[in-house]
């Protein structure tokens, strides 16, 4: 037998006795399909509140730290008596 | 930007459309038999939820082929996975794919019933064309030769023309 014979033989076994199509799968496929819709819309708004918050906090921290400022010297001593 | 009601309605179009083929080929992969077949039921409406997800990002692109290729990676990634369910549909030996693995299956369906070309088939499954043909020949000459007998001799030579 030729490879295509043996091919077209095996494609007639696999095509025949179709199954027949439930009607809820439909329904049933976009309920789920929604409900995945919205978790992700959840998720990206969540990360996107995160993101928020990290920049809050980071603005903050440097509000008050400051640390673009130079520290006072340490190793000079303060200069008095003169 | 497309209202949530026409996706449903074109969905809804979709399902009717293609839902038939593509419950045969869930059917085909789960090697169960046409009138009793509960998991290639919940793994196209996994699949065809996933579709209905992404169907406004799916502008331009065939709606079955996303469907086809997440059925296609889910069966794999579940059945390769789960050793058990191999051995269930092993012994089973109602329909005539029932006696292949779910490899054998996943890329004998690929080609032949979806017509799918041996170099896609490859890139959709994530593996080398090579071993494409080599698993494609062996689920043919398995889906070919002689049924199985009953109660093979211990040590017997299961000889298969290639």
């Amino acid at each position: 037998m030729t490879r295509l014979k043996r091919e077209a033989t095996v494609r007639r076994m696999l095509e025949q006795s179709p199954p027949s199509l439930p009607p809820e799968i439909h329904a049933d496929a976009a309920r789920r399909g929604a409900r995945i819709l919205r978790r992700r819309t959840l998720a990206r708004r969540a990360m996107w509140l995160l993101l928020l918050a990290v920049a809050v906090a980071f603005v903050v921290w440097a509000l008050t730290a400051r640390p673009w400022v130079e520290p006072p010297s340490e190793t000079t001593p303060p200069l008095t008596g003169w | 930007m497309r209202s949530r009601h026409d996706t449903s309605h074109d969905f809804e179009a979709y399902v009717a459309g293609a839902g038939a083929r593509l419950l045969h080929t869930a059917t085909l992969l789960t090697a169960e038999p046409p009138t009793a077949n509960p998991r290639a039921r919940r793994l196209l409406t996994l699949a065809l939820a996933h579709t209905y997800a992404d169907w406004d990002r799916l502008r331009g692109g065939d709606p079955y082929d996303h469907t086809r290729q997440y059925l296609a990676t889910r069966f794999a990634n579940t059945a390769w996975h789960h050793p058990a369910a191999r051995l269930r549909n092993r012994a089973r030996q109602d329909t005539p794919l029932a006696r292949l693995t779910p490899q054998e299956r996943l890329i004998l369906v690929l080609r032949l019933y979806e017509g799918i070309a041996e170099e896609q088939t490859a890139a959709l499954l994530g593996m080398p064309a090579e071993r494409v043909r080599a698993v494609f020949n062996r689920a043919m000459a398995v889906v070919l030769g002689p049924p199985p007998r009953p109660a093979p001799a211990v040590g017997g030579v299961k000889a298969v023309a290639s």
